[in-house]
């Protein structure tokens, strides 16, 4: 049997304020196999954002083991971390997060600066990325000059850049109008049907869920449903 | 330099405070620039070799007189070419604002020592025959209007005259211009005769300020200098012979330790552009927050950002620092034209390092608390917004 692309076992995280004590992950188990398109979904507080940044190297269980991409990442230190993100997750954000004084080509060559490529593949990558995303005609855009949908997608280009094994996505159409949101759901299940992405989508909306191939729930930080592939899977 | 856009991107930010904060530090090295030239031509050592004129005053201080009889001593000295005495008058024109220096010299002796003066011959003659003859430069002259033939009372503040009045009459019976624009400062004095002060003063008989001597060889300057003083050794009067430049750095010493004065500015400066730097940059980075959390977040190590953010604050440092250092390059010209080439202000090799030492080590101070912060980041933290 392959083993899975990420694997939680008895995955907990509690958060300690004061004398009070958070459980926000209440033993997690959770196998996401290679080019799976999973939706997290939940009220606010259920956990989803805080499972999503473990499996991304970016906070650490209180206990429990995470392997992702064949790698056990929950002891690893900061600057290991720091080295496997870049080689292994590309990240969405609900805000996009571009780098302002940045063109899009400049923000999406970002990850590939800690790489040894030469300027001038540098370049070609993000160019292709940016061609990916439908973007090539606005690489020298700042994106104060582009639309909520456009910058995102500038975003998924800087995220798929690097070629990462896993992408993850936390309300990556939140802020976006229901056509933009639309195009960049569409990209996202593209780059997973297409090009083998396994991705990891946190999102509030069912309707966006529906692009995902299975969409699991969490309530108090306990998985409670898993439901089965999305609406829009075959889409 | 593959970090470099990113460093821009980060100045360029908020393109007006950069440019207010570009400005800043370049007024402040531009202040450093000029001020560090003065200091270095205050302090540094100055070598007699080459220079035919030698000014001989007392060893204790400027304001020592020395007696009028050491002019035949001197010139008996061998290498010595002339001789001329000069003394500081002190006087004033209707108000002490209208400052000017006023000497009272040998008049032919002077003239001989300092062809640089042109003055007509009818007008030398003059000096040379009338008693109360004073000549003055063109550019004083311009000053408050006079003309040849007008008589110029100055008030006497150290010398009262024989008379009872505490003013001096002159007559104004010449005046000489200076062709080499770096000698233009010297127009703007007053020259009248040694006789007629000395014969009118009613304490100081038969002292003067210094002396001007013409070497034969500038090449033997130092040697000549040197047996001047040995002249005068354990006497009354000890002298010391230097060039007019260090005579003139002197008179501007009395004020002070300039080299102390100036660190001191220096110091006030900087250490008020630290603030406002490092202000700057905290902000900055304050506002970026989410930024270097983005950049942490795609593989960006903790080391990385601390040297990015610390390189950032340097680049300003060193485009501002720069720019100022090649303000004050500019500047310095000017301002040795108008000590009339006796300020040897130029920016010295010394002063461009001792100006990048200062920017990289202001850039580190000030970049070093936000690059920090942005080191400690929580990524999840800073992405939530908290």
């Amino acid at each position: 049997m392959i083993d899975p692309l990420v694997c939680l076992r008895g995955v907990s995280k509690v958060y300690e304020r004061g004398r009070q004590r958070v459980e926000v992950l209440q033993r997690v188990d959770l196998d996401i196999p290679a080019g799976d398109f999973l939706a997290l979904m939940g009220p606010s507080g259920s956990g989803k954002s805080t499972l999503l940044n473990m499996i991304a190297g970016l906070d650490a269980p209180t206990e429990g083991t995470l392997q992702v991409a064949g790698q056990r990442i929950e002891r690893m230190s900061e600057a290991a971390l720091a080295r496997w993100r870049a080689a292994n997750v590309g990240f969405v954000f609900q805000f996009y997060n571009l780098l302002p004084a940045l063109s899009a080509q400049k923000n999406v060559e970002l990850p590939l600066l800690l790489t040894r490529l030469s300027a001038a593949r540098r370049r070609r990558h993000a160019a292709i990325a940016l061609d990916l995303v439908g973007l090539a005609d606005r690489a020298s855009h700042k994106p104060s000059e582009l639309s909520g949908g456009q910058q995102q997608r500038v975003a998924i280009a800087r995220a798929i850049v690097s070629d990462p094994t896993l992408l993850v996505c936390d309300e990556p159409t939140g802020d976006l109008d229901r056509h933009s949101a639309e195009e960049v759901l569409l990209l996202l299940q593209r780059l997973n049907r297409d090009h083998g992405k396994t991705m990891i989508m946190v999102t509030h909306d069912p309707k966006a869920a529906e692009f995902a191939k299975r969409t699991l729930h969490l309530d108090k930080g306990v998985l409670i449903e898993t439901a089965g592939a999305g609406a829009g899977a075959g889409r | 330099m593959r970090y470099l856009p990113l460093l821009v991107a980060g100045l360029l930010r908020r393109k007006t405070r950069t440019a207010l904060t570009l400005l800043s530090i370049a007024a402040a090295f531009a202040l450093f620039g000029m001020l560090d030239a003065v200091r270095v031509a205050f302090t540094a050592p100055e070598s007699l070799s080459g220079i035919d004129r030698l000014i001989v005053s007392s060893r204790l201080s400027l304001t020592q007189t020395l007696p009028q009889a050491y002019l035949a001593r001197i010139a008996s000295v061998p290498g010595v070419d002339q001789v001329a005495h000069a003394d500081w008058f002190g006087g004033i024109y209707q108000d002490p604002k209208n400052f000017f220096p006023n000497i009272a010299v040998s008049p032919a002796a002077y003239l001989d020592l300092h062809p640089e003066y042109d003055l007509p011959p009818e007008q030398r003659q003059a000096f040379l025959t009338t008693r109360t003859g004073a000549i003055v430069g063109q550019a004083l002259a311009d000053r408050f209007g006079w003309q040849v033939g007008d008589r110029i009372p100055l008030q006497a503040t150290l010398y009262p005259n024989k008379d009872g009045r505490d003013y001096w009459l002159f007559d104004l019976v010449g005046i000489y211009q200076v062709t080499e624009p770096q000698l233009r400062g010297v127009e703007r004095q007053l020259l009248f005769r040694y006789d007629y002060f000395d014969e009118g003063r009613t304490l100081g008989q038969g002292t003067i300020g210094w002396f001007v001597v013409r070497v034969r060889d500038p090449d033997q300057a130092d040697q000549v200098a040197q047996a001047i003083d040995r002249q005068f050794e354990n006497s009354t009067y000890e002298t010391t012979a230097r060039s007019e430049r260090d005579f003139q750095r002197s008179f501007a010493r009395q004020i002070g330790d300039i080299g102390l004065i100036v660190t001191a500015i220096m110091a006030a400066v900087f250490f008020t552009l630290i603030l406002l730097t490092g202000n700057t940059m905290g902000q900055s980075i304050r506002e970026r927050i989410p930024e270097l959390a983005v950049l942490k977040t795609i593989g960006f190590r903790n080391r990385l950002l601390l040297v990015l953010v610390v390189a950032e604050s340097t680049l300003l440092l060193l485009i501002g620092g720069l720019l100022g250092l090649a303000m004050a390059r500019v500047a310095l010209p000017a301002i040795r034209a108008a000590s009339s080439g006796q300020l040897d202000v130029v920016m010295a090799p010394q002063s461009w390092l001792t100006g990048l030492a200062l920017m990289v080590a202001i850039g580190v101070i000030v970049g070093l608390p936000p690059a920090l912060r942005a080191m400690r980041l929580r990524i999840v933290d800073a992405l939530a917004g908290r």
